[in-house]
């Protein structure tokens, strides 16, 4: 299992291809990445805080329910913090299944997790100033399902 | 002694980051209660609980939970990551 909370920005392609190949045997990986999308075209940069320490254990402790619930080979969580311009990538995940129901629904369910149980949090800078990100009901919704 | 810390817009309307507290507390809401009487600040930063999440020792629980033996506590908005 690879967690990784960074500033620093990732290579998605190079993590998809070394996580693919240390799990040839699986037979289904998934990767899902998320990105600074700009919604109303003002956006200039997305800042995101964290509490280290218990970021890393909290991703640590969500991966692991995946890993179990899912039998997967394995699962990565990378996310980033600090300060992020439109189009860069926020984060990623990958798991590697037997089989691809396993590997998707792992997937998923580790984004619902990280969105509402990781503790993160997103702030955007546009020209009018910086507003933090609320929170979603759907997201908090979402969990219900698993 | 304590760690409280501070996340997002609540680290922004107390003003810092993190501070040890001395303090007798025996419930996170004993703890919130104390916060709320020291200064404006803390007062509006804990207006409205329900907006506001809690871990202790960095497990997220609720604000009734014990805090006997606690090292550090956080308190912070509803989170958003991914």
């Amino acid at each position: 299992m690879h967690i990784a909370v960074q500033d620093a920005p990732f290579d998605f392609g190079m993590e998809a291809e070394e996580f693919a190949r240390a799990r040839a045997v699986s037979g289904a990986i998934v990767t899902f990445t998320g990105i600074v999308r700009d919604v109303d075209g003002g956006l200039r940069a997305m800042e995101i805080e964290h509490y280290p320490g218990m970021t890393e254990a909290a991703l640590t402790e969500i991966a692991d329910q995946a890993v179990t619930r899912w039998s997967l080979e394995d699962a990565l969580v990378i996310h980033r913090h600090g300060r992020l311009a439109v189009g860069e990538m926020i984060m990623m995940v990958a798991t590697a299944a037997r089989h691809r129901k396993d590997a998707f629904e792992a997937a998923e369910f580790l984004m619902d997790y990280l969105k509402s149980r990781a503790p993160f949090w997103k702030r955007e800078i546009t020209q009018d100033g910086a507003e933090w990100v609320a929170a979603r009901d759907e997201d908090e919704d979402a969990l219900t399902r698993w | 002694m304590m760690d409280v810390l501070y996340f997002a817009w609540v680290r922004e309307r107390i003003g810092i980051p993190r501070e040890a507290v001395e303090t007798q507390a025996v419930t996170v809401m004993d703890l919130v209660d104390e916060l709320r009487a020291r200064e404006d600040r803390y007062a509006a930063a804990f207006a409205d609980i329900t907006a506001l999440r809690v871990a202790v020792d960095q497990q997220l629980t609720g604000f009734d939970a014990p805090l006997s033996g606690a090292r550090e506590v956080a308190f912070f908005p509803p989170m958003t990551g991914g």
